[in-house]
């Protein structure tokens, strides 16, 4: 198979690292070899971050290169849009309806691009780019740290439309991966949000309003 | 049993693995996760130092008194433990001693970029680099047996890719068993060999041809050892790596001969020039230096490498990819095209201090007060990032201080302030103040005690009262400390009370004399902290867009779609979700908008 290449772009604080291992978690488990890399450090002080996870019947490299990526999951609209050149044009990405204001917005007189300008530049890039409510979903739950779990149950959702015949998927493994990786008191809540985040996808029409 | 392990997480199990008993470090990305992996261990020694030379020398007293040891650091961290690293070349060890140095190409979280396999030449001892997860647990074994074989340190080069990357491992998960049959060596006698161990020149003299001997049984040891080895494939291109770039060599020329070298230095000739002679062309694949490169060609032999490669920043396999193209290394149809570029400039999204941080207020007042200050390494170097902006040099760890002195005493006739953090005052602040006293130096130093060392994700140190075995330890007084030296102006102050601290340095500048201002409150983050978080709110009607509150540079304060009908410009909101209350922009706000916690008491309002 040709090797599956993840990109999770966010902003530091927003969860990209645990769905990042989530993500890697659920790649063994459906036997593949994989890879996560990501950068700790200066980047977590609300700056942006990203992090890679690849799978493959055999994986080389920790990061994919610019134009590589297939999944781009964007916790935060302009994270999603400054990654945008790491996309390849088949790719599909999964944006989450927030935006995080930076301090160069606030405080010089940089300007945030507007949902509009941000739907166009992917429309013209890739072939799919879905926008979803994870944070909003999340803060329903009553948890809004979840929303990390929330954009992961959406890409199972959009994972199980594509064509691979590798993709042994089951909701089983994503929900076992989660769960073995939140502390216990916390496992049915993210379940949940797991849940909500598929349906995100396999029911736009309710949940997308 | 397959495990995904980060690069740092395999290495501290294979040290343990290997018998480490002691290791020692001071945190520095990305070398951090070692150690704090290696203390979960069973039967282990493990802590945070004062700084990588006192780490080094921890490490070097164990392995001299014959137990296993090594030493973590971020590559810089091998620059202040150098004169350790070189002396302990000389001597040699009883038991296996490791440098673990964690290099950051491209510098994600580094002051500059250098490639430490230099070191290893530099004080002629062996280099070894893994290339993922799997060899950075298993090399660790080998890089014990080396050390010990060849009576000499060995330096264990990662890279960020390598240190924060995971991938599967192989490993057991009977952790008693291992614990059982880890290489252990027994305890005996602290050895009495001044010959070997007391470097005075008389006896350095004798033991310096026996560094020259050494690297070369290293040399003779590279040709056969089972960590260089050929990964046969066409003739046409032959690529000799290592590291991590290894894996894109893999990935960009799946069809290439590969000579994968697991120790860098010394060098295997022989190995090399039969690998040369196999292929029609040679090329090196090797991050920053062309290390690998130039001793090749010292060899004689024809081979290309920067020519093609970046010798700059981290590779990935676009970029191997669309280099080797250039150089007709693969056809043109291995380019790949990058969608257009987005037409307009994408904010930029800076690390900035956290809501509530406490080095907020110092910065505040000191980007008004316009007088140059010298930084130093932290969180608080963010003090430099708009529009705070008031921050003037940063080199190095513990610089700031007698950067200070070194302008004052130039002749300088500005006044002065230096700004250094509790974990960077203990690293190598101490010795440069105390300089600084004793030379009657007139300047102001700020200590920002934040009772933890937070750029690298909160560690303890030598003022937290914990060590990073969970025990307690006696806290050093900063304060006593800094009058000890002879200060006689000196003051603590709640980092949050910025009237207090504005009128303290206002009175310390006009002083003719060193003064030190310690600004005292936990790191937002902190767990007991966070426990206290409780949000402000800005009064609309109060506010007038007066822009002020912006120039505190906290992420929670942000412009809200409302003008004010006077003056045309965004209100102030807050965001509940990041504000923790620290209070600094309610402080300076000067229509009274933004509310106090005791305000939110009064008036009975609860903000979620
Ligand atoms: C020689 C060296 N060692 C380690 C580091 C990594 N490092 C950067 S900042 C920092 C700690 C700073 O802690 P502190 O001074 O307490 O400031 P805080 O981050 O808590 O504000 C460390 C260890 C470095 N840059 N250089
Ligand atoms: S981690 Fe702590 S010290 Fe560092 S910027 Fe955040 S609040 Fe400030
Ligand atoms: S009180 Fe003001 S400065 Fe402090 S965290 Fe809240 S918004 Fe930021």
């Amino acid at each position: 198979m040709k090797t599956i290449n993840f990109l999770l772009a966010g902003v530091g604080g927003q969860g990209t690292i645990l769905a990042g291992e989530l993500l890697a978690h659920v790649g063994l488990a459906m036997g593949f070899e994989v890879k996560k890399a990501e950068v700790h450090g200066m980047s977590q002080r609300g700056g942006s971050v990203t992090s890679h996870v690849r799978w493959g019947t055999r994986v080389f490299a920790p990061v994919a290169g610019a134009g590589e990526v297939d999944f781009l999951l964007a916790f935060e609209k302009l994270e999603g849009l400054r990654n945008i050149h790491m996309l390849c044009p088949t790719a599909i990405a999964l944006i989450n309806q927030e935006n995080i204001i930076p301090i160069s917005v606030t405080s010089q007189n940089q300007v945030y691009p507007t949902d509009g300008e941000i739907q166009g530049a992917f429309a013209k890039t890739i072939q799919r780019a879905i926008f979803i409510n994870a944070s909003d979903t999340a803060k329903r739950l009553g948890v809004p740290q979840t929303m990390n779990v929330v954009l992961i149950g959406a890409l199972a959702a959009v994972l199980e439309e594509y064509p691979a015949a590798e993709f042994t998927q089951s909701d089983t493994i994503w929900v076992d991966a989660i769960t073995k990786r939140v502390p216990a008191k916390y496992a049915e809540l993210n379940k949940t949000a797991f849940f909500a985040g598929k349906s995100l996808i396999t029911l736009p029409q309710k949940e997308n309003v | 049993m397959k495990k995904i392990l980060s690069g740092n997480e395999a290495a501290a199990r294979g040290a343990w693995e290997a018998g480490a008993m002691v290791g020692a470090g001071y945190p520095g990305t990305p070398s951090t996760e070692i150690l704090e992996n290696f203390v979960k261990y069973p039967g282990v020694y493990a802590e945070w130092s004062a700084n990588e030379k006192v780490a080094a020398d921890i490490a070097i007293g164990a392995a001299y008194a014959s137990k296993r040891a090594f030493v973590t650091m971020k590559h810089v961290g091998l620059n202040v433990a150098s004169d350790s690293f070189m002396a302990v070349s000389m001597t040699g060890t009883e038991a296996g001693l490791v440098f673990i140095s964690a290099d950051d190409p491209a510098m994600h979280s580094s002051q500059n970029e250098q490639d430490n396999r230099n070191y290893a030449k530099f004080a002629r001892v062996p280099c070894l680099e893994p290339n993922d997860s799997q060899q950075a647990k298993d090399m660790m074994a080998n890089a014990f047996t080396i050390s010990e074989e060849f009576d000499t340190p060995v330096i264990y080069r990662m890279t960020t890719r390598i240190c924060h990357s995971s991938g599967v491992v192989e490993l057991s998960d009977d952790i008693d068993a291992i614990y059982e049959h880890r290489p252990q060596r027994a305890s005996v006698k602290f050895p009495r060999n001044p010959a070997k161990y007391v470097m005075i020149p008389g006896n350095a003299v004798k033991r310096r041809p026996l560094l020259e001997q050494r690297i070369q049984k290293l040399a003779a040891y590279a040709e056969t050892s089972p960590l260089n080895y050929i990964e046969k494939g066409s003739s046409a291109l032959g690529i000799i790596t290592s590291g991590i770039s290894y894996q894109y060599a893999k990935e960009v020329f799946p069809d290439a001969s590969i000579l994968h070298l697991g120790i860098t230095w010394p060098l295997p000739k022989n190995l090399i020039h039969n690998f040369a002679q196999s292929v029609q062309r040679l090329i090196v694949l090797e991050e920053l230096d062309p290390f690998i490169e130039e001793a090749v060609k010292i060899m004689g032999i024809q081979v290309e490498g920067k020519d093609i490669f970046p010798a700059i920043g981290e590779y990935n396999p676009r970029i191997i990819r669309e280099s080797a193209v250039q150089a007709g290394l693969l056809p043109p149809e291995a380019h790949i095209s990058l969608p257009p570029a987005y037409p307009e400039p994408i904010p930029a999204r800076p690390p900035v201090l956290c809501a509530g941080c406490p080095h907020r207020s110092s910065f505040y007042l000191l980007h008004k007060m316009k007088v140059p200050v010298t930084g130093d390494i932290g969180c608080y170097s963010l003090g430099v990032i708009e529009p705070l902006s008031a921050i003037h040099t940063l080199g190095s760890m513990g610089d700031g201080i007698a950067v200070a002195q070194g302008a004052v005493k130039s002749g300088s006739t500005e006044k002065y302030v230096a700004v250094i953090g509790d974990s960077t005052f203990f690293h190598s602040g101490i010795p440069a103040l105390a300089n600084a006293v004793y030379n009657q130096t007139p300047f102001v130093t700020i200590i920002m005690d934040n009772r933890i060392t937070g750029m690298t994700g909160h560690q303890d140190n030598l003022g937290t009262g914990k060590t990073l075995q969970g025990k307690t330890a006696p806290i050093i007084d900063i304060e006593a400390l800094v009058r000890a030296m002879g200060v006689q102006h000196v003051t603590t102050l709640p980092s949050f009370e910025v009237d207090k601290i504005e009128t303290t340095l206002k009175d310390y500048l006009k002083l003719d004399e060193p003064s030190v201002l310690i600004t005292l409150e936990p790191c937002a983050l902190l767990p007991d902290s966070r426990k206290r978080w409780e949000p402000l709110y800005i009064n609309a009607e109060a506010c007038n867009g007066c822009t002020l509150c912006f120039r505190v540079g906290c992420p929670a304060i942000l412009k809200s779609e409302e003008l004010d009908e006077h003056t045309q410009r965004p209100k102030a909101i807050i965001d509940p979700t990041l504000c923790t209350g620290c209070e600094v922009c309610s402080q300076i706000c000067p229509r009274d908008a933004i509310s106090f916690r005791k305000e939110h008491q009064q008036n009975g309002i609860t903000i979620q």
